[in-house]
């Protein structure tokens, strides 16, 4: 069985930051997986461990500068990687996720895994939609914010529950082969041990082109054009309590007290 | 050049963000000068047809199909019924369901997608305005397509109260139930513990801010001396510190106390979509910027660690 996992690196912002142009200024981002898709690599991860000849791979569209956080997905047991990149990505600007999902598309095709794990969303623009695009281009059935995961391989069914708003979660049979969208809480990501982050080093990390992949970089051509980008504007209006920490705790006991909340 | 608006219900009750979807859809489609029409797929398409019935809607849609949710079938309908209508603009929540078919359909309609948008105009064209890097941004995006297809923030836009004139019309869908590959087998309130969060009177509210388990003993100890209840964000509960249950926010609770204290917590909107309500919102963190004092009615711009023990100290 093959489990093919989907990720990416996303920029993590500073508390405080500046714009340059369409971008948060370099200073004030650092790379880092997106949360998401450590919970997918996580749930692959241990699928593995529970059953025999199961191979993870990673799949991540993103630059040669993301082959750091590709490496934290191998070091936490992931077999193989792969990374797709093109001067035709790189002139797309905003990719959105059907141009996303084109391009996991043609990976998942020379893959032809049994299951897809991506993260809900990725963390920085947080479309939430890749996941599901890939699985209707894949004529795959799928499963959106997934958090508890039982497979019946046997069966081809993966029972999931999907986390619904206001602490409702549906439970769900899915045909497999299937796209699952990975919720956050689904499991406890682990940390990469040492012997983990060295085996990582030797592992296989495949470069591809678009062309590699079968695609025609004439067709990369993303409908969505980011036109400004800016911090918004607070709309806040909060007393805020100026002084140390005991001169603040002061007053808002007192403010607590006054709306009666006391022992 | 009409809008066509998808309604969302989970057992038996419309979802607010439907009647959400009409405000924004009869601005679009008034910018369009077209019309609007929104749909309702399964359960009793007959009441909530009638409910959707509201002002500045042209033509309701029910397709009698199904009780629950089912994102086969949603795909398949939504598909056909944009197939034929043709919008210009096909709204969609932004919810969990929204995101379970909307970028199937906007696949199969080869329609570009834009999704969690919180502002949106035809006037030049289809601009949206979305957030990034969990709501620290605010971007614009123009898209270049005749025709898009939208999901649209929860609890952005007011709810359409007043009745209308619509015309309800049945639809015919034609389900291919071989491509329904997925079957729902039920619910599940989602539980752990003993105590009901929406119950209480006063809420102290933590986030990740708390930075370790072990910190969490000063929040359980400034809730007993203000006789409070302990509640938390998510990244608690997905730790496995507070159980399930205590989680305030979009997938967790919705809670409206007199006092939400809320310590640590940046105030994602998934969070605020659960607490948004509550009477009075005093706000503790360190970060001057974070988006829970564009909400709170108090707040304190300072250390957790420095104002919480001295908050237990005045209170005991």
């Amino acid at each position: 069985m093959k489990i093919l996992v989907t990720v990416k690196e996303v920029a993590a912002v500073d508390d405080e930051f500046e714009i340059d142009g369409l971008a948060i200024d370099d200073r004030y981002v650092t790379a880092d997986l997106n949360e998401w898709d450590e919970y997918a690599v996580e749930a692959a991860v241990q699928i593995k461990e529970a059953h025999d000849d199961v191979e993870v791979v990673t799949a991540t569209i993103g630059p040669s500068e993301t082959d750091e956080t590709i490496r934290q997905a191998l070091a936490k047991g992931a077999d193989r990687a792969i990374r797709v990149w093109d001067d035709a990505l790189d002139d797309a600007g905003l990719l959105d996720p059907e141009t996303k999902a084109q391009v996991l598309a043609a990976v998942a095709a020379e893959e032809d895994p049994d299951l897809v794990l991506t993260g809900v969303q990725s963390a920085d623009d947080g479309f939430g939609a890749t996941g599901v695009t890939l699985a209707d281009k894949l004529d795959m059935e799928w499963g959106a914010v997934v958090n508890d995961l039982d497979l019946d391989l046997e069966a081809g069914v993966a029972s999931v529950h999907r986390e619904l708003e206001g602490g409702v979660e549906e439970l769900t049979d899915i045909e497999i082969p299937a796209v699952l969208t990975i919720q956050t809480g689904i499991n406890d990501p682990r940390y990469a041990s040492l012997r983990g982050i060295r085996q990582a080093q030797s592992k296989e990390l495949a470069e591809y082109s678009l062309a590699d992949i079968g695609l025609d970089a004439a067709g990369i051509e993303s409908p969505l054009e980011q036109t400004s980008l800016y911090e918004p504007e607070t709309e806040g209006e909060a007393t805020v309590f100026e002084g140390s920490p005991e001169e603040t705790a002061t007053e808002l006991a007192e403010l607590l007290a006054e709306k009666g909340v006391t022992s | 050049m009409s809008v066509l608006a998808i309604a969302e219900h989970r057992r038996g009750e419309l979802r607010p963000v439907s009647l959400e979807q009409l405000a924004a859809g009869r601005d679009l489609a008034d910018e369009l000068g077209g019309e609007l029409h929104t749909a309702v797929i399964g359960g009793d398409v007959e009441a909530f047809g009638a409910e959707l019935n509201r002002e500045g809607v042209d033509t309701v849609h029910t397709v009698d199909i199904g009780e629950e949710f089912n994102h086969d079938v949603y795909t398949q309908v939504v598909t056909q019924l944009a197939t034929e209508l043709d919008p210009t603009v096909l709204l969609m929540p932004n919810s969990v369901n929204g995101l379970d078919y909307a970028p199937a359909v906007a696949n199969r309609l080869d329609r570009p997608l834009v999704t969690d948008v919180v502002d949106i105009d035809a006037e030049d064209g289809l601009t949206a305005t979305r957030e990034l890097y969990g709501s620290k941004a605010e971007t614009t995006i123009d898209v270049h397509a005749d025709q898009a297809a939208v999901t649209i923030r929860p609890a952005e836009w007011p709810t359409i109260e007043a009745d209308g004139d619509a015309a309800i019309e049945a639809f015919d869908a034609t389900i291919d139930e071989s491509a329904v590959r997925s079957t729902v087998k039920g619910f599940e309130e989602v539980g752990g513990g003993d105590i009901d969060i929406t119950d209480a009177d006063v809420l102290v509210s933590v986030g990740r801010g708390i930075e370790e388990e072990e910190n969490l003993d000063i929040i359980h100890d400034l809730a007993e001396a203000l006789d409070a209840t302990v509640s938390g964000s998510r990244p608690l509960i997905d730790n496995g510190w507070l159980a399930k249950d205590r989680q305030v926010g979009q997938s967790g609770k919705v809670v409206t106390p007199d006092v939400y204290i809320a310590i640590g917590i940046s105030g994602a909107v998934q969070h605020v979509a659960g607490m948004k309500g509550s009477d009075t919102i005093v706000a503790i963190n360190t970060d001057p910027n974070a988006p829970i004092f564009d909400i709170a009615d108090y707040g304190i711009q300072d250390d957790l660690f420095e104002v919480v023990p001295a908050l237990i100290e005045q209170f005991q």
